[in-house]
């Protein structure tokens, strides 16, 4: 069953294309990672299905239909931010923002809110409820914050949840206790994540899929262990070479790829049809595709041409 | 992985000078006691990295040793010396002298460092004449040789901040700090606002700069993974307090506080099994009132009731930092029982 599904995303900044094509599927008890570094488009990515910007084409599918702008998608589709200093109104309680999304979307009556902020509260693990509940986010830490976030986001029973580089500004010491969260939380609650982040070490860690952008595009994707120990797509092979501390090639300066592939500047294995044809997403193994010439052969062409 | 490096980079000898001597060196911010009796010695050419999380003391270190300490914090106790001459007592005319010339600074957002107003090379001319009588087209074509040394183009020197990456944005200041040759460059979180493959490029570069023009590198930041393969020696700070310090190759398997242990662990692996990790329980503390005895006890997993003697000693007596072996310090009753 796939709980939400993305089909040929797209989205133009005036002349930047951000997002360009991008397609894949959430499903319940799953995280999938997207990553890939800065202006790779993968925030973006999350921000359309949270209906933060508008696509400029095409869709995203929530049960199987077009996905409205309406109450239910955005309390059924939630989002976490990597910054949980900014995200919390500093001169609210912890009580006041996790009440809140209760009392609007209706989600218990009114005379049972308090005790289940307490119980989201203990959920994710700020305890005890009722001290926490009474606090101001200045006096959290921030993985604290991070969590009351979260809290936040599991008020209004969502099945997905879009969770935007949730670690990357907190304590090297607390940030494994969130990604234990998130699998706790898809575990118990069958809960489809989308991980986006530039640590592949992480994503490894809580995501069953993983998707690789690069300048806009899904370059690569399948399940997390066959990306990361046979990855087909040489982007994610530097990805992962810059990860392991392994000598990196100096990075040239990003050119307009023409109609070729977009990585073709950095690549050490590229050919000649590279820089004038796109390749697609093609899969190569079982649920393990690529966009690359060389390494996932594109039907219709042959690299020795 | 850790041997190849390290055969690759020899660690100084044991003779080298003493560069910077922190000895007892206390900070506080009013009530609030940031730096607590650190000494730690730099020595001429070698990277020095000091790790620990967000208010654990690293930075105000650094600032300290660079004199850069702003009201309310000061320099309350000890000293910071450099080659034997005690920096506390130093007139703003004698630290406005010895700043850039013996000691410059990396910070970690270059965005904030750069004037976005002002070319890239007028900014090295203005740095360059506050610090010495030198012509305007003399000090702009060493900025250019600067900026090549780095990996930049020289006529980028026409470059505003703006039209630069974030990366190339951080090698002008790296190039900047280098422009007077000082003997220690104190690099706090240079690479942490930039992506992975440029993060690796720019600690590659500072590498070879610092074989080829010998300084001495203060490198704070909170990931240990990069200390492992780019540092001397290392020292890891927990809520203002130096709590160990050994050579960067013996951190994966020699490390000995429960602290250190669980950075560690808090890094999940690329490769190999894969385990559902703890990280470290809780929160690192309010320095306003720090816990008593270990100020790591009420997050150490090895801190329980049941040793009566030893769970005393952890909560009420501060453990001293003591050599385990040549080297090596820990702070921790475990260790010094």
């Amino acid at each position: 069953m796939t709980t939400l599904e993305v089909q040929g995303l797209m989205k133009r900044f005036a002349k930047l294309v951000a997002v360009d094509g991008v397609s894949f599927e959430l499903q319940p008890g799953t995280i999938t990672a997207l990553v890939g570094e800065s202006g790779s488009g993968k925030s973006t990515v999350a921000r359309l299905i949270a209906q933060l910007y508008e696509p400029t084409g095409g869709r995203v599918l929530f049960d199987g239909e077009d996905a409205r702008d309406d109450r239910q998608y955005r309390s059924q589709v939630q989002m976490i931010f990597q910054d949980p200093f900014g995200s919390l109104n500093p001169v609210k309680t912890v009580q006041h923002h996790i009440a809140r999304p209760l009392r609007i979307h209706r989600i218990v009556p009114r005379s049972q809110v308090t005790a289940r902020v307490h119980e989201l509260l203990e959920t994710v693990g700020l305890v005890p409820p009722e001290d926490i509940a009474a606090k101001y986010p200045h006096e959290l830490s921030g993985g604290q914050r991070q969590r009351v976030a979260i809290a936040r986001a599991l008020a209004v029973r969502p099945t997905v949840i879009l969770a935007d580089e949730p670690t990357s500004m907190l304590d090297v010491s607390i940030r494994i206790g969130i990604l234990n969260l998130m699998l706790q939380l898809k575990e118990d609650h069958e809960l489809a994540f989308l991980y986006v982040t530039h640590d592949l070490a992480s994503a490894r860690y809580v995501a069953d899929e993983m998707l690789v952008m690069y300048a806009g595009q899904i370059v690569e994707h399948g399940p997390t262990e066959d990306v990361l120990q046979e990855p087909l797509h040489p982007y994610t092979r530097l990805l992962l070479a810059a990860a392991a501390a392994n000598r990196v090639e100096r990075r040239p300066a990003q050119r307009d790829a023409g109609g070729g592939c977009r990585f073709v500047d950095r690549c050490p294995l590229a050919i000649d049809v590279c820089s004038s044809v796109l390749p697609e997403l093609v899969e190569a193994r079982p649920g393990h595709s690529a966009r690359c010439h060389v390494t996932a052969p594109q039907p219709g062409f042959n690299p020795a041409d | 992985m850790t041997e190849v490096l390290e055969r690759a980079r020899p660690v100084p000898p044991g003779g080298s000078e003493v560069l910077v001597e922190l000895q007892d060196l206390v900070v506080d911010y009013g009530t609030v006691r940031a730096v607590d009796h650190v000494s730690l010695q730099i020595r001429a050419g070698e990277i020095v990295g000091l790790a620990g999380e967000s208010g654990c003391g690293k930075s105000t270190t650094g600032n300290a040793i660079m004199q850069i300490l702003r009201p309310p914090a000061q320099v309350t106790s000890g000293r910071i010396l450099f080659r034997g001459d005690d920096l506390t007592g130093k007139s703003t005319e004698e630290l406005r002298q010895f700043r850039w010339r013996n000691v410059s600074m990396v910070f970690q957002s270059a965005m904030n460092a750069l004037n976005p107003v002002m070319r890239v090379g007028e900014q090295f001319v203005d740095m360059m004449r506050a610090h010495e009588r030198i012509d305007r087209g003399t000090a702009l074509a060493r900025s250019g040789e600067l900026l090549e040394r780095v990996g930049i183009d020289r006529r980028r020197v026409r470059s505003y901040p703006h039209e630069l990456s974030g990366g190339m944005r951080q090698r002008v200041i790296i190039a900047m700090a280098l422009a007077l040759s000082p003997e220690i460059v104190i690099m706090d979180e240079p690479t942490t606002a930039l992506d992975v493959v440029v993060q690796r490029e720019i600690l590659q570069e500072i590498e070879a700069l610092k074989r080829d023009l010998g300084f001495a590198v203060l490198f704070i930041t909170h990931d240990l993974s990069l200390l492992i393969e780019f540092a001397d020696r290392i020292g890891i700070m927990y809520a203002g307090e130096l709590v160990e310090t050994l050579p960067a190759g013996a951190l994966d398997r020699q490390a000995l506080h429960p602290y250190t242990l669980g950075l560690l662990r808090s890094f999940p692996p690329l490769s190999g099994p894969l385990e559902r990790m703890q990280g470290i329980p809780g929160s690192p503390p309010d320095l306003a009132k720090p816990p008593s005895g270990c100020r790591f006890h009420p997050r150490c997993p090895h801190c329980l009731p049941g040793d009566a003697a030893l769970f005393v000693r952890q909560t009420t007596e501060k453990p001293l930092l003591r050599e385990v072996a040549p080297g090596h310090r820990v702070a921790c009753h475990l260790v010094n029982r």
